[in-house]
């Protein structure tokens, strides 16, 4: 419970400024971008150094208080929504890069570091920082880490676990935990990155990441190809791989989305296309020229019926707005977006889109298919209107189908958006109960009095 | 004030449109206001969820609603890059106008709006009482821009360094006109605007240059008033209403048809375009018909020389040595409400004398954002501090743009850096190129001691 000399203590730590105790001020930490109902926290804090985010932390712990830290508030699983009478512990007053290091490729960041901001900031000086989440523009390097975002460029680079080269976090209690270092070899002690990396939240607070850069590709080429069924499209991404070419990005994009985009941007895309596939390749110039040769002709040997490479960074720019207003799109036709990315291994992606077709016949329900061919990670979109309950069943029936789909195509529920609260409850299906239990006792030894953000990720 | 209960009623008014924004926090990234705060409540999608919560009777405190509501520029970021397409603008404008009729307008406002604004007559000689007298309150800090400051400890104007009032306002330049259309063989009624009446009068003189220059037959209907934003945004309908008839019965008069209606100001023309036939509604259907007619035949002065009158660049002069450097801002009003944006550079680059250099962020919002600067000026400040910085780093004389009210607080913020950069709206560029042509000699000087002569 919150008491009002609790609140004087945040205050005269943290300034009054940065307690946000107001009614309305609270609600505006109280959702984030889920389909979730808002829980209204007691108190939202922002602290500006990581040492008073420590003592905030340890403060909640001494307190039985429930912490939720927020970076954006951008994830799509109900992870930073948080629980009722508990704190809303902000980073993004913990905004500074703290050291890019040219020599030894790695950046250091705190928390609140916008991706964006970081990404640009490397690029700037010829580095590369890959995961891209659709979000980047606002989401916050912390967030990243806690979700494990991933984003397009997933099958040639990896997600953002793939980039944590280290962390400092502080433990439930507060105590400040080291893990990792500025080297690219390190083997010194428990892997407790990998156990930090996409648990929301609920087994530490991030104050300090250490990541990895690379150098940027020096050149790039962007391709759009156009096929008569979803199949061809599929075998396409299998026999591009098979020819040992690792596009920097893989689209999909559905006959459904492909139409709902045209409507809204008359770019001219083929809205009697099955599906679109963009392609991009990356890397030196000689092996761009050559690999982006060799992928227009694959494309064609296996059906497209248009192959169309952009000369230029407009017709790249071109190429690019088709996929980046698929969920601009789709959002204008109906209130409510549900934007799910349950993820099956890349050969059944025909047959998880025909699933998908199956699931939006059967539920009377429009759904968008668009996202990340190259690994397999779709992002089936269903649109509807939250408040016709009758419809939302059908949705919330439709959500299940479409999980039960992809675990029965060895697939998982999420690959990038993460459990938290919308998906906990499915987590038993996929990893059985044992991994369930696992989980649990990590969290009740990191965490005893679980105040780290509960209810989140490991079921209920 | 009537019940909670009542003010979720209301509210749920908006609900067909609240229910559009998914949360997806992509406003975080173009809000002028939270890159400088930090603070969810000052996005859209903070607002949009707080407005919810008043719908869905979560909330039962509307003032600290009304509070956060008025924490806006109104500049239209949000709604220009919203995903989704949320009305941001039209919701806040309607939940403003629901809050100040439940919770009853401050009494301040009420006197500014009822008493002054809504009667254009008695605000116009109230103002030129002010500019004879201001010299004994204010002081100026300099010529180069023009701006002034308090001579004392003032709560009203406080650090400022703003432009005084015109010693000579406009209408009493040019009380009206109505001149035929020559070579255009097209005629436009001209809406002035406060801002270009009572503090840029050149502006408006720049106007009538150009449009005489084109051949374009104008009609300048005497006892104009406010286009109504200001009572709008605190929630003033009434006010807004009385403007909007008085101003429509000016300018749409069958006795002068016209083919455009033109302004100067981006404030005004978005407010024309868009908000008079979205917040006239109660209006009849035939009065309906002549707002949305209006509306749709408004025209920011840029977009008419260019699209209409066929402007073009002039052909490049050799390279930019000799040639006076100016940067553009881009208006929110003009860029992201109209999509107004290539023809006021089109303006600048024709006129030869100039070179246009992009500075960063053109189209970042200066800060000023109207009544936002009279209610938040530190937070104004703030973000207008980072306009400054871009207009120093393009290392340009001139600053040119399309809108009065930033051409105000862009004047404060360079005067407070002691930057000597000019402050110009692009039709006075444009107008210096031709009267260049016209009446050799001339040179466009000083706006202040330049007279219209004649035109009376």
């Amino acid at each position: 419970m919150i008491t009002d000399s609790l609140v004087k203590d945040f205050q005269r730590l943290l300034g009054a400024d940065q307690v946000f105790l107001q009614e309305a001020d609270r609600l505006t930490y109280a959702y984030d971008a889920a389909v979730l109902e808002p829980v209204l926290p007691a108190l939202v804090v922002r602290p500006k150094s990581t040492e008073l985010l420590g003592r905030v932390v340890q403060m909640c712990n001494d307190n039985n208080l429930p912490v939720t830290v927020r970076g954006a508030g951008t994830n799509l699983s109900g992870g930073t929504i948080p629980r009722p009478g508990g704190v809303v512990v902000l980073t993004n007053a913990l905004n500074h890069i703290l050291e890019i290091n040219e020599g030894d490729l790695y950046a250091v960041v705190q928390p609140g570091v916008i991706t964006a901001k970081l990404a640009q900031a490397v690029e700037a000086r010829g580095l590369f920082y890959p995961p891209d989440p659709g979000s980047m523009a606002v989401s916050t390097l912390g967030g990243n880490v806690a979700e494990n975002a991933g984003g397009l460029r997933g099958l040639k680079y990896g997600v953002t676990l793939d980039y944590v080269m280290g962390l400092t976090f502080f433990s439930a209690a507060g105590e400040t935990v080291k893990t990792g270092s500025r080297t690219v070899k390190c083997v010194t002690g428990y892997n407790l990155t990998g156990l930090l990396v996409g648990s929301e939240g609920t087994l530490g607070v991030i104050s300090e990441i250490i990541l990895k850069l690379i150098p940027l590709p020096q050149a790039r080429k962007a391709m759009m190809a156009t096929f008569a069924n979803v199949a061809a499209a599929s075998e396409t991404v299998a026999a591009i791989i098979a020819h040992r070419i690792v596009p920097a990005t893989l689209e999909f994009l559905d006959n459904f989305t492909i139409r709902t985009v045209e409507d809204y941007s008359h770019a001219g895309l083929p809205v009697e296309a099955a599906a679109l596939l963009l392609i991009e390749v990356d890397g030196h110039p000689a092996v761009v020229a050559e690999e982006a040769e060799k992928v227009e002709a694959i494309c064609r040997q296996q059906g497209a019926t248009e192959v169309h490479t952009a000369k230029d960074d407009a017709e790249r720019d071109r190429v690019w707005s088709a996929r980046r207003a698929a969920l601009s799109a789709l959002a204008k036709l109906k209130p409510t977006v549900v934007l799910e990315d349950a993820t099956v291994p890349r050969s059944k992606i025909p047959a998880m889109v025909r699933a998908i077709e199956e699931i939006s016949t059967r539920f009377a329900l429009p759904i968008g298919t668009f996202g990340h061919a190259g690994d397999g990670n779709l992002h089936p979109t269903i649109l509807t209107d939250r408040r016709n309950e009758e419809e939302w069943h059908r949705v919330e029936a439709a959500i299940d189908a479409i999980f039960d789909a992809a675990l029965g195509f060895g697939g998982t529920l999420s690959g990038e958006h993460g459990i938290g609260m919308a998906k906990a409850r499915f987590m038993e299906k996929e990893v059985g109960p044992g991994t369930i239990l696992y989980s649990k006792r990590i969290k009740a030894a990191l965490d005893p009095k679980n105040i780290l953000n509960p209810g989140k990720g490991i079921g209920a | 004030m009537s019940s909670i209960k009542e003010l979720a009623r209301l509210m749920k008014e908006l609900e067909d449109q609240l229910v559009v924004c998914m949360r997806c926090g992509l406003c975080q990234a173009v809000c002028p206001l939270f890159a400088e705060t930090g603070r969810e409540a000052d996005v859209a999608r903070g607002k949009l969820a707080l407005l919810d919560g008043l719908a869905q009777e979560i909330l039962k405190n509307p003032q600290g609603v009304q509070d956060h509501l008025n924490r806006c520029l109104l500049c239209g970021s949000c709604a220009a890059n919203c995903p989704s397409g949320v009305k941001v603008l039209d919701i806040f404008l309607k939940a403003r106008a629901i809050l100040a009729g439940y919770m009853g307008l401050s009494p301040w406002k009420k006197i500014i709006f009822r008493s002054f604004l809504s009667k254009p007559d008695w605000f116009n000689r109230v103002l030129a009482w002010g500019a004879r007298f201001q010299g004994i309150f204010i002081k100026p800090v300099d010529d180069l821009l023009g701006s002034s400051c308090s001579r004392f400890m003032s709560p009203l104007l406080a650090d400022r360094h703003f432009k005084p009032l015109a010693p000579v306002p406009w209408h009493q330049q040019v009380r009206e006109l109505d001149t035929p259309a020559g070579a255009a063989n097209l005629t436009v009624a001209f809406f002035v605007g406060c801002l270009i009446d009572k503090i840029f009068p050149q502006v408006g003189e720049a106007v009538l240059a150009v449009l005489e220059h084109h051949g374009v037959g104008v009609h300048l209907p005497a006892g104009q008033g406010c286009c109504g934003i200001p009572a709008l945004s605190s929630g003033d309908t009434r006010t807004f209403r009385d403007l909007v008839r008085h101003n429509l019965k000016l300018l749409d008069d069958p006795a002068h048809p016209c083919d455009y209606l033109i302004t100067a100001c981006a404030t005004c023309s978005s407010t024309i375009r868009k908000l008079w036939p979205l917040m006239m509604q109660e209006a009849g259907p035939a009065e309906q018909e002549r707002i949305a007619a209006l509306a749709a035949r408004t025209l920011d002065i840029s977009q008419f020389l260019v699209d209409k009158v066929g402007v073009t660049p002039a052909s490049a002069a050799a390279g930019e040595e000799g040639r006076i450097t100016v940067t553009y801002h881009d208006p929110c009003h003009l860029k992201k409400s109209l999509g107004v944006a290539v023809q006021p550079r089109i303006l600048l680059k024709a006129n030869p004398q100039y070179v246009l250099k992009e500075m960063a962020e053109s189209d970042w919002c200066c800060g000023c954002g109207g009544s936002f600067n009279l209610q938040h000026y530190e937070t104004s400040a703030a973000i207008g501090k980072r306009k400054m910085k871009n207009i120093a780093r393009s290392h340009c004389q001139v600053v040119a743009t399309g809108c009065p009210a930033c051409m105000l607080h862009i004047t404060d913020m360079l005067s407070q850096a002691k930057m000597r950069v000019m402050v110009k709206h692009a039709v006075e560029i444009y107008a210096e190129a031709l009267t260049r042509t016209a009446r050799p000699g001339w040179e466009g000087g000083s706006p202040h001691d330049r007279q219209l002569g004649g035109r009376e």
